[in-house]
């Protein structure tokens, strides 16, 4: 919210010229009969999507080459909005000329890119953006019609948000790459949730079958498992610093030091050491030793043999060790 | 020709309206409230607004007319109030009010809800209206407030009033009205009706922006909702808005002068409209029967045309009308009240209302006939409700999944 929010955008102000001369003059708009798909030895093909009851319903007629699989006519008939009808109007002259196989590829992004006066600016407002899904959805059932095959297959990714395709693996990725905590961030990120909002959340304009509330949680719960299983492996190959060990941890490595370099001169003498506890503060990580056999009272124990084990410690595993013997 | 036929959003304001108020900016423009001379220059003026208030509305003298900023502001000040007073500071706990309710009733009733309230939300019949019995159904004695729209901006439909006020007087619970649709369109007699308060706005009846009025039968306590230099009675703070006070003073001393006369000159318009239209274009029908509506308001709806598609058509012929259509809107969401009176959702999508004023002419009314029978058969002849070839076998549509409005 701020100044140029305040007065609410004018909806229709926000579409450009090439929306608002289809919706007044679609070219593509029409039928085609069988007739005359039969006389020029064509297959018709015609698809539904959408109903009158849920606002809008697009009928997509195709008329196919079956030697070639070539769109060689195509006509739409839409109930919906100007941008209804606009979208389906340029989705309907992509799909002519091409393959079944290559107007499975045309998005509702590049219905909504052709639609636009210059490159960089939308087409329609954000949430006027939902209206070109349909004419993509149409596109894939005429396909399966004619291919015979599954609407579902054509897609091979999960697609979360339908507005502007952004899939399930993106959002994840996304997230975890830039860490990301909040709804408002993965719109940020990647536009997902910031055309008709359906996906953000349950309760809006359509039903979906991923959330990006789901997915961000699912995500972030992912991850801390992740971070948990890294520190866990780090710790097991040694990789973690002393300073950031747990305390059994940090006892298991002081003492796997000491078997290593230490206890067999001082057992050597008849000696032995135990730990008896670590306490950590900001700038030391104390080790409490007590001496064993031999070693306890031998005056080389307080100075020399201190010193040695102390170094060793230091060098291993932290400069921030220091050994007291009690 | 340029047609505004949404004079349920707003009207034009009354040049004899502008005319009265111009005074007030740069000769009288004195503060009501000061002592000297030009400030009590203004007070026979205001006065004489607020007679024209009260005759207008048949208002005792026992009763306030308060002004206000609008009739959102009146809404809010009773509902609030009402909480504050005998919620808060009292043991009831419940308010009951209906679906299809203007958004300045329901979302403050939202907010209530948020604070611990419970409202009920009623549902209206298919012609659109409240019954009383379903009102006196939902009654209890922790019941604080019923707060029902006088008519309907969408259908026009004019709700049972003076029943709902008889139930809520004989069960002692306050009843207030939103009167925005009423005020100014159809006679309202407040010592015919028992209403405890009654919202209403002047831009609704040819008068300014900016200005509405809130009537509190028998001056009863309501907490007020702005604090300040307690004017009005101590009952609303802020500087009299004197030029808009006379402004809405003369709107609503012309729009109810002879009312019955105006009416039947605006109803017979409309039913003109109407009947040519429903004549016209077959697969169309209208919400409600037109001897329950306000004279000036059609809604129909039109089969294969999409709401926001109609309107852009009629816009294109310049004319000015609305729809509820989901695509019209901000959050693509169906409008609730065209959502409540049901109609399968079709009327959501393909509802246009049309609402007339005094200042429709006919010729006005014979160019939007041309014009709307036009639109309807070139959007008719895209429609995919109307194409002839049928879908090849398995490239049907499956039903309508999308609930447009559960959310609600």
């Amino acid at each position: 919210m701020a100044k140029d929010d305040l007065l609410g955008a004018s909806l229709w102000d926000a579409y450009s010229n090439k929306v608002t001369t289809l919706m007044n003059n679609p070219r593509y708009q029409g039928e085609i009969t069988p007739e005359e798909a039969e006389a020029h030895g064509n297959k018709l093909i015609v698809a539904d999507f959408g109903a009158e009851s849920c606002g809008d319903a697009v009928r997509l007629y195709w008329e196919i080459d079956p030697k070639t699989d070539k769109i060689v006519n195509a006509r739409f008939k839409s109930f919906g909005c100007g941008t209804a009808i606009a979208s389906s109007d340029v989705m309907t002259e992509l799909c002519i000329g091409k393959t079944v196989q290559e107007a499975v590829k045309i998005t509702n992004i590049d219905v909504e890119k052709a639609l636009r006066d210059d490159p960089d600016t939308p087409a329609v407002p954000p949430q006027k953006m939902h209206c070109s899904v349909m004419a993509y959805d149409v596109i894939k059932k005429a396909a399966s019609l004619y291919l015979g095959v599954d609407e579902e297959s054509f897609e091979d990714e999960i697609i979360v948000c339908e507005c502007a395709r952004v899939s399930l693996n993106t959002i994840k990725e996304v997230i975890k790459l830039n860490d990301l905590k909040t709804v408002e961030e993965i719109t940020d990120y990647t536009k997902a949730g910031g055309f008709c909002k359906s996906c953000i959340k349950p309760g809006g304009h359509e039903d979906r079958e991923w959330y990006l509330v789901d997915i961000l949680e699912q995500t972030r719960k992912e991850m801390d498992e992740e971070k948990m299983k890294k520190a866990a492996d780090a710790q097991a190959t040694g990789d973690v610093p002393f300073e950031e060990m747990t305390l059994v941890q940090q006892i298991k490595a002081v003492d796997a030091i000491i078997d290593e370099n230490v206890r067999q001169f001082l057992i050597m003498d008849g000696g032995d050491m135990e730990i008896i506890d670590i306490k950590k503060s900001d700038d030391y990580i104390d080790i409490y030793i007590r001496y064993l056999g031999a070693c306890n009272g031998c005056a080389s124990s307080a100075t020399g043999t201190l010193y040695a084990i102390e170094s060793t410690l230091k060098e291993k595993l932290s400069k921030k060790i220091r050994v007291l013997p009690i | 020709m340029q047609v505004y036929l949404d004079n349920n959003a707003t009207t034009m304001c009354d040049p004899q309206v502008v005319e009265v108020m111009q005074p007030f900016f740069t000769e009288l423009y004195g503060n009501p409230s000061s002592l000297h001379k030009f400030g009590t220059a203004t007070h026979p003026y205001l006065r004489k607004a607020i007679d024209q208030m009260y005759i207008a509305l048949n208002a005792s003298d026992d009763d306030d007319i308060i002004f206000t900023s609008c009739a959102t502001e009146s809404n809010n000040w009773v509902l609030k109030s009402v909480f504050n007073d005998l919620i808060v500071g009292g043991d009831k706990d419940h308010i009951i009010t209906t679906e299809v309710e203007h958004p300045s009733v329901l979302s403050t009733c939202r907010w209530l809800e948020e604070q611990g309230v419970k409202v009920t939300y009623l549902p209206v019949n298919e012609e659109g209206i409240v019954e009383p019995h379903v009102v006196k159904s939902f009654i209890t004695n922790k019941t604080a407030l019923v707060s029902v729209m006088w008519a309907s901006n969408e259908t026009g439909m004019i709700f049972p009033i003076k029943e709902i006020g008889e139930i809520c007087k004989s069960n002692g619970v306050l009843f207030h009205s939103d009167g925005v649709q009423a005020v100014g369109k159809i006679p309202v007699d407040l010592q015919d009706v028992h209403v405890d308060f009654v919202s209403m706005s002047a831009h609704k009846f040819h008068g300014p922006k900016g200005i509405g009025a809130l009537y509190i039968k028998n001056s009863q306590a309501l907490s007020p909702l702005l604090h300040g230099g307690e004017q009005m009675g101590h009952r609303r703070s802020g500087t009299l808005n004197v030029p808009y006070i006379v402004g809405m003073g003369k709107a609503i001393e012309l729009a109810t002068t002879n009312i019955e006369e105006k009416m039947a000159s605006i109803r017979a318009k409309r039913d003109r409209l109407e009947d040519a239209l429903l004549e016209m274009i077959p697969d169309t029908f209208v919400v409600g029967n037109r001897d329950n509506r306000t004279p000036n308001t059609i809604l129909i709806s039109i089969r294969g045309v999409e709401g926001e598609g109609m309107l852009w058509d009629l816009n294109n012929a310049q004319i000015g009308a609305s729809t509820g259509s989901a695509c019209a809107s901000e959050d693509l969401e169906a409008n609730t009240v065209m959502l409540a009176i049901g109609a399968d959702n079709e009327l959501a999508h393909t509802g246009i209302r049309l609402s007339l004023s005094r200042f429709t002419t006919d010729e006005e009314i014979d160019y939007t006939i041309e014009h709307f029978k036009k639109a309807v058969e070139r959007l008719r002849a895209i429609s995919s409700s109307f194409a002839k070839v049928q879908p090849t076998p398995g490239g049907e549509a499956g039903e309508c999944h999308i609930p447009h409005h559960m959310a609600h």
